[in-house]
């Protein structure tokens, strides 16, 4: 798709809301499990259900999770904060108020780094980052004249993360929320899947003339369910307000609604129907103190974050840059990675091709993270080391791995029950070499006649004939040494 | 101890007979009930009352009692408790309509703690709606009748609470306090009322009206009994952030009928300013009371307490909350709701209908003090007015060990007399909101009757935490005064 782009005098400033469910074990003012997929109200209590006489109890897990984020986004920590009441009707909000933060927020201040051209880095700021619990979910069965309230995600703990207006393009604000979701994940604080709704986003986005600081209205963009959907309604409203503008007419400040078949925007609510939330103090949850200890705990516990990892692989694993950026994008991923280095005796490259080769297509193939993948870390350490001995050729090593996932075997049991240890026995190979020149005279003059091509012809047809057991580069030399070349 | 006349047995002496095997817990709630039976009809106390419930538990206790197993500072007792506090399997509808058929899956922390020791719960009393009243006539199933004069209100908003101990039906009862609403009841119907320091005594399952001003608090007719069921239902409670975290003292150890070297405060707006002339005279008489009892009365007219402001300020804080608090009630959940063909005529039909007129007008109120514009000008104002309030009281309390004055302005007034002027309603409360704005503990003592036969009651309020002090000075008081277990005359005709 080509993105229409504000017209040149005028550019957009770009703000994103980003909640995500911290990946805590039961919700954030009650006992209830917070779980995906259950059955509906599966996951209820009093509490939750906003029964008359209960009341909230924060769960500390949730609020180390926050402060976590907050800390590795590089946000300032208060030394106390508390909680608010956010007041609205609806039929999944079941007390008549979220409980959110107004305006003591769990973080202030801090940054995502967006990776530039040429290494250059360029710095998003972090506005707020606030703790707030979910509401549930209202469905409206096609065709019937009720609706279906399923009140397992009311209370799971949200973190509400906002940007500062610092992106300056819907290509732009798809980087940033790369960058953030890979910092959450890094952080383990969320799993950060859009299509499990634990990641969601609304964005603002409005114009101004390039170098002047007065905006024009501001357009709140909602249902945006895909980080492309992001990138794609920024595009429409930036073209929509570009032309209302170039026409003399005003931009209207209001929330609209991406519509995903459509691909356009179009109206929610204006600003006169906005609602008034009635902001005050959680009578029920008192000011609390953040205990320095506990923020220094946590710090102390974040991992090592993606830029640190990159930097680490490039300058001291010497890692191509590329590979680098790839085996640090999840964490999940640099994590194996660097449990398969510390099993030890391999070259950190060799690791990393069959990590982001076949350990990632495995897991692909069957639709689960790496930690998913049944391929113990010294299993594929000792695969590597198999090859980089040239007991096994990198084809047999694909084969091997795939048998260790699939039946747990370790390395060694299944390079045996595959019958795949390399042969690199001249006199054996010259067998299976013989009998491919004889059975390919073509090639054979192809090659004589300065083709080099009919050489790879040959040496696939060998390692055909050992069924890949043939270490190709013996292969390659006897087939030289017979062509006489 | 002075002995206890006529219809009155305490709950200590019923936990004794009981425990001992003088007498069994099924002849206790077996007259229980009968005397309710006999005066309900003309007290109208009770919304409900569990007599299969209660017996079965009184068979419980007897086997426990057999058995020698048999233990609680409550064994026996029976004990009402009003209809806003949840107790599991009985009904909860805080009189109201929205809440018509609500049976809460839960107790209440306050009446966990009565079960545990022995307790036997016998009934859910009447009050106003939500809590929202001073005079119970704002139930929406009917209105109490005060057992001193029927055609007068017993108070609110636990006005059946107070109305059940002063007809002699329980010896006590769990109310609670947001405004004044255990204390002016207790004054208008002659018994004891407690309202315990903020987060003393957990809300966990007390049903909010103003949350950052409820308490849950302990009726009787004997300071004693008072005294016991407080120590049973305070402490903390992991499930009520807000309770405090150490456990409570004992306060029955601690009542002592002694109050030589007590400094008791007096001040105009509890005692000269008082509006009715009988009240005034009451006061100025049980002030001398405590002082032949050895306590020193100090004059604090050079502090101002501010009574003037707390009218406005507690109508803002407690109904900006409520507002909050009461938007839950959508008919979606649980209660009657309206069916109505869209989600907004469900909302107004539900609310609309079923909600009274003065908890409407205090969620409008609230909803417009907290609306943005608003909201600085009267929420926050009445904040801070409210931390003035705490700090006239710390500046009080620097020279003084308690105030002491009265707790309503007024003895119980005629049914139906106030009930269509709300402000005039309100200002029941002028004496019994400061110490509730400030968290403070305060305890109304029956301090004799006007010339018209109608119950007074002294307010006794201390600094924060200071529970126990404050139960014993009214403990002192009480012994002196002589009133002890002096119910409504109605209560000895049935004896
Ligand atoms: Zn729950």
């Amino acid at each position: 798709m080509t993105a229409p782009r504000a017209a040149p005098d005028l550019e957009p400033v770009i703000g994103l809301e980003v909640h995500v469910q911290l990946a805590t074990r039961s919700k954030l003012f009650c006992a209830c499990r917070n779980e995906y997929g259950a059955a509906p109200n599966a996951h209820v209590c009093p509490v939750c259900t906003g029964q008359p006489g209960v009341l909230p109890v924060l769960n500390e897990q949730a609020l180390s999770l926050g402060l976590s984020a907050a800390l590795a986004l590089g946000c300032e920590v208060p030394a106390s904060t508390k909680f608010d009441r956010k007041n609205y009707f609806y039929p999944d909000l079941p007390k008549g108020y979220q409980i959110s933060q107004y305006d003591r927020p769990l973080g202030l201040g801090g940054a995502v780094e967006l990776a530039g051209d040429g290494g250059a880095t360029r710095r998003v700021g972090v506005a707020r980052v606030h703790l707030e619990e979910d509401a549930g979910k209202t469905l409206h069965p096609p065709g019937e004249n009720y609706s279906l309230v399923d009140l397992n995600r009311a209370g799971v703990p949200l973190l509400e993360i906002v940007s500062a207006p610092d992106l300056r393009s819907p290509e732009e604000a798809h980087r940033y929320l790369v960058a953030l979701k890979r910092t959450l994940r890094y952080a383990r604080v969320s799993e950060c899947d859009m299509e499990k709704g634990s990641l969601r986003c609304d964005a603002n986005v409005s114009l101004r003339a390039r170098g002047s600081s007065a905006l024009n209205a501001r357009v709140e963009i909602k249902n945006l369910n895909s980080f492309r959907n992001v990138e794609r309604a920024l595009a429409h409203d930036i073209a929509r307000q570009t032309t209302l503008l170039a026409a003399g007419e005003a931009v209207l400040q209001e929330t609209r609604m991406w519509r995903e078949e459509e691909e356009c925007t179009a109206p929610l609510r204006s600003k006169e129907e906005e609602h008034d939330y009635r902001y005050f103090p959680e009578p029920d949850l008192p000011e609390f103190a953040i205990p320095p200890e506990l923020v220094e705990r946590l710090r102390a516990g974040l991992p090592e974050m993606p830029a640190a990892r990159l930097e680490r692989y490039i300058g001291r694993l010497g890692l191509p840059a590329e590979t680098a950026a790839a085996l640090a994008a999840d964490w999940e991923v640099a994590d194996y990675y660097e449990r398969c280095l510390a099993a030890g005796g391999v070259p950190a490259r060799a690791v990393a091709s069959f990590v982001l080769g076949a350990v990632l297509q495995e897991a692909n193939a069957r639709h689960v993270s790496v930690s998913g993948v049944n391929i113990p870390p010294a299993s594929l350490a000792e695969v590597a080391r198999l090859v980089e001995a040239g007991a096994l050729s990198h084809q047999a090593a694909r084969k091997v791995l795939a048998e260790i996932a699939a039946s747990g075997q370790s390395a060694a049991q299944a390079v045996a029950s595959l019958g795949l240890e390399q042969v690199s026995d001249r006199a054996q190979l010259a067998v299976a070499v013989d009998a491919a020149l004889a059975a390919a005279p073509v090639a054979v003059a192809q090659y004589r006649a300065g083709k080099q091509n009919a050489l790879n012809a040959l040496v696939g047809a060998v390692m055909k004939a050992t069924r890949g057991k043939a270490d190709p580069k013996l292969a390659r030399q006897l087939l030289l040494e017979r062509l006489g070349a | 101890m002075t002995s206890p006349a006529g219809a009155f047995r305490s709950a200590v002496s019923i936990r004794d007979d009981v425990v001992h095997g003088r007498r069994s817990a099924r002849e206790v709630i077996e007259e229980t009930l009968a005397r309710i039976d006999r005066l309900e009809p003309r007290v109208d106390a009770f919304l409900a009352v569990d007599r299969a419930g209660a017996l079965a538990r009184a068979a419980e206790i007897d086997a426990e009692v057999t058995a020698g197993r048999a233990q609680g500072r409550l064994l026996g007792v029976p004990v009402a408790v009003k209809d806003n506090i949840c107790v599991r399997g009985l009904p909860a509808t805080c009189a109201s309509r929205i809440l018509a058929g609500y049976h809460p899956p839960f107790s209440a922390h306050a009446v966990e703690r009565v079960l545990a020791e022995g307790g036997v719960v016998i009934g859910k009393t009447n009050c106003d709606e939500f809590g929202m009243g001073s005079s119970t006539e704002n139930s929406a199933y009917k209105p109490t009748r005060n057992p001193h004069d029927l055609e007068r209100v017993p108070g609110g908003s636990s006005g059946g609470s107070a109305a059940a101990v002063a007809a002699g039906m329980v010896p006590l009862s769990l109310g609670s306090d947001t405004g004044g609403s255990i204390r002016q009841p207790a004054s208008l119907c002659g018994v004891i009322g407690f309202k315990p320091t903020f987060g003393a005594v957990s809300r966990f399952g007390l049903v909010a009206f103003a949350s950052s001003l409820d308490q849950i608090g302990p009726l009787g007719a004997s300071l004693l009994d008072v005294a016991t069921l407080a120590s049973v239902i305070a402490g903390p409670d992991a499930r009520d952030s807000t309770a405090l975290p150490r456990p409570a003292p004992d306060f029955v150890a601690a009542l002592s009928p002694s109050l030589e070297g007590v400094r008791i405060g007096v001040h105009r707006d509890y005692v000269e300013d008082v509006a009715d002339a009988a009240v005034r005279a009451l006061i100025g008489r049980a002030l001398e009371t405590l002082r032949e009892a050895g306590a020193r009365i100090v004059h604090l007219d050079g502090v101002d307490l501010l009574s003037r402001y707390a009218v406005p300020a507690y109508y803002l804080v407690a109904n900006s909350e409520a507002s909050s608090n009461l938007a839950r009630f959508d008919g979606l959940r649980y209660g009657p709701g309206a069916g109505a063909p869209d989600l907004l005529s469900t909302y107004t039909a539900t609310r609309g209908r079923l909600f009274g007129e003065e908890v409407k007008r205090r969620i409008l109120l609230g909803t417009f003090a907290l609306s943005s514009g608003y909201h600085d000008a009267y929420y926050l104002k009445a904040l801070r007015v409210r931390r003035l309030f705490i700090e006239a009281f710390q500046e009080a309390f620097r020279n003084v060990d308690f105030i002491a004055g009265a707790t309503s302005p007024i003895p119980a007034f005629a049914l139906g007399e106030k009930i269509d002027d709300p402000v005039t309603m309100y200002q029941c409360d002028v004496l019994t909101i400061p110490a509730s704005l400030a968290g403070l503990p305060a305890v109304s003592v029956p301090c004799g009757r006007t010339p018209q036969g109608l119950p007074v009651g002294l307010q006794i309020i201390g600094p924060a935490l200071a529970d126990a002090r404050v139960l014993s000075c009214a403990f002192a008081f009480e012994q002196r005064s002589g009133l002890m277990g002096t119910l409504a005359p109605l209560a000895e005709e049935v004896a």
